[in-house]
């Protein structure tokens, strides 16, 4: 059961991953792999910051802080300096491995001594039900889990619901079109380069935040830890596609929120059933390799099988 | 008013590829004038049109409009001024997004994007107005994806959201040249509205001798970078069909014989 729980919260958490990939790769068509160094960075200066006695509500707004300037480095270097934005991003994921180190001073760094978002939440579950374990249909489990469960499916919702308002603003039309039809929203007077600068920092800080929570979810940081983020980003932005369709911006963000549960448990489950840990990222990989064309046959079969 | 002086544009310069697209144009507009621009192919006159939006910039020469010098504006900021059909009808509108949320990015051009809500009921009243002047049968369809529109209805609303806030100048670069000829009619009888109605200053560049004949105030003729005919007033009301061909016809012949001349005296010569 416990395991179940902590699928689901690391589902919750990723799902800032998967609304950061989102953005990237579907609303802006941009193939930013920034991701694999601004998730690390993001968990790097929460951790440090933590480690510092800092408070912990603001390591994790400086661990978004820093995604989003990375972002925006990568959106400067791909529309300022036209580099091909592959290349792009992986500048300054690279660069970002060393900054990294730079930031933690060795390769990992345990928060386990500082207080965290996890023990406010676990201080505010405790108080809230007044004990350490509860009984959930005859399950035991422990009220920290119930509570960060709770917790990162609360701030997962706010979130998806800024980001939906956000794109339905002004500068959120602005910047949807800017990925369907640069050359229109040019004609309309939007600073095309500025949009994707903006939209790349904001993609970025959510995958950055959802590495300052990780890190205070496991109790460490790792120099190590981002890689293969953009792909799990991207197979929960997949699955999601798969659940709810591509049609709607509100969709998408439930989608990609559902999706990275659904990749959570599934994960979850295929390591229960004796998956090797290490085969982990290939198989992911494999699954986004094949997950299109899967997902193209089932939309095209369908409408032949109407006129049969 | 729009002022070209001395525009020159060469793409390739250096290159075996080079292409005098524009040389030293000179052209001025008068405000409310409407301006049909016909050429030969790679006469230079789609490159005019891009000077001017600032989809590059020119090498030398000077471009203003509404009396503010915009040679060095980049194509955003010179979109506060124009507004502009392309002629690829894909081009004008963003697929994915709705009827409505194309027209509310319309409605502000040129004006910064903040965090206010575009489709507030005064605008969708608006739009619903504005697009049923139409006449396509779209009013109750403001909330679907532009992606699901025809050609003709695309360039349609193209052209409802480049005039939406009046421009200083409007530019139709070829813009029903992808169109079937029915819709192509419908646009160009839109276009002859929009344009009168507001008395919009106009550039329209077009491949048909017909349009080039019955429309506007003005027509002005290109070839190789040049501008080699401009008809105004009353000579430009006499000009028919026929005539602009047989002008076509005589700047090919004097192609021609450029070239053969040029070959005899390579000939000769080398």
């Amino acid at each position: 059961m416990n395991l179940l729980l902590g699928a689901l919260t690391l589902g919750f958490i990723f799902s800032l991953l998967a609304l950061g990939v989102f953005i990237s790769f579907r609303i802006f068509a941009f193939p930013d792999i920034t991701a694999d160094g601004s998730s690390t960075l993001g968990a790097a200066l929460a951790a440090m910051l933590l480690v510092h006695r800092v408070n912990p509500v603001l390591a994790t707004l400086a661990g978004f802080g820093g995604g989003f300037l990375a972002g925006t480095l990568t959106g400067i270097l791909a529309t300022k300096f036209k580099i091909n934005g592959l290349l792009a991003g992986i500048l300054v994921m690279t660069g970002l491995y060393s900054v990294n180190l730079h930031i933690m001073g060795r390769s990992n760094i345990s928060v386990l001594g500082s207080s965290t978002l996890s023990t406010y939440v676990d201080r505010l579950g405790t108080a809230l039900t007044r004990r350490n374990t509860l009984n959930v249909m005859g399950w035991e489990i422990s009220s920290l889990e119930a509570s960060l469960l709770v917790a990162s499916f609360l701030f997962i919702v706010l979130a998806g619901c800024l980001m939906y308002v956000f794109f339905q603003t002004n500068l959120g039309t602005a910047m949807r079109a800017t990925g369907d039809n640069h050359e229109m929203v040019r004609a309309l007077g939007v600073n095309d380069e500025n949009m994707i600068i903006l939209g790349l920092g904001l993609s970025n800080g959510l995958i950055a935040l959802a590495g300052a929570f990780i890190a205070q979810y496991q109790g460490f940081a790792d120099v190590q830890m981002g890689i293969g983020m953009v792909v799990w980003g991207l197979a929960s932005v997949i699955i999601g596609e798969a659940l709810v369709g591509t049609k709607q911006i509100g969709l998408s963000i439930t989608g990609a929120v559902m999706g990275s549960v659904l990749f959570r448990l599934l994960v979850a489950i295929a390591l229960r059933l004796g998956l090797n840990p290490n085969d982990l990222k290939l198989v992911t990989a494999l699954f986004v390799f094949a997950a299109p064309g899967l997902l193209n046959r089932f939309k095209t079969l369908k409408p032949r099988s109407s006129h049969a | 008013m729009l002022e070209l002086l001395a525009v020159s544009k060469t793409f390739n310069p250096g290159t075996p590829n080079e292409l005098r697209a524009l040389q030293a144009v000179n052209l001025t507009v008068d405000g409310g004038s409407f301006v049909v621009i016909i050429g030969t192919n790679g006469s230079g006159k789609s490159t005019l049109l891009n000077a001017v939006t600032g989809s590059f910039f020119i090498d030398s020469g000077s471009i203003s409009l509404a009396a503010a010098e915009i040679t060095n504006w980049p194509e955003h900021r010179r979109a506060k001024l124009i507004g502009r059909v392309f002629q690829n009808p894909f081009s004008g509108t963003a697929a994915n997004m709705s009827i409505a949320e194309n027209l509310a990015l319309a409605a502000y051009r040129g004006k910064p994007r903040r965090l206010g809500w575009p489709l507030r009921k005064p605008l969708l009243g608006e739009m619903r107005e504005r697009v049923s002047h139409l006449n396509m049968g779209l009013d109750d369809r403001l909330k679907n994806p532009i992606g699901s529109l025809s050609g003709g209805q695309r360039q349609a609303l193209t052209l409802l959201m480049a005039t939406w806030l009046r421009p200083e100048l409007l530019l139709l670069d070829e813009h029903t040249a992808a169109l079937d000829p029915k819709s192509a009619d419908q646009v160009i009888a839109l276009t002859d509205t929009i344009v009168r109605r507001h008395k919009l200053t106009t550039l329209m560049v077009t491949h048909s001798m017909h349009q080039a004949a019955n429309l506007g105030d003005r027509l002005i003729m290109m070839h190789r970078g040049h501008v080699i005919q401009d008809f105004r007033g009353a000579e430009k009301k006499r000009i028919r069909v026929d005539d602009l061909l047989a002008r076509f016809e005589e700047v090919r012949r004097a192609e021609l014989l450029d070239e053969s001349a040029a070959e005899l005296l390579r000939r000769v010569y080398i």
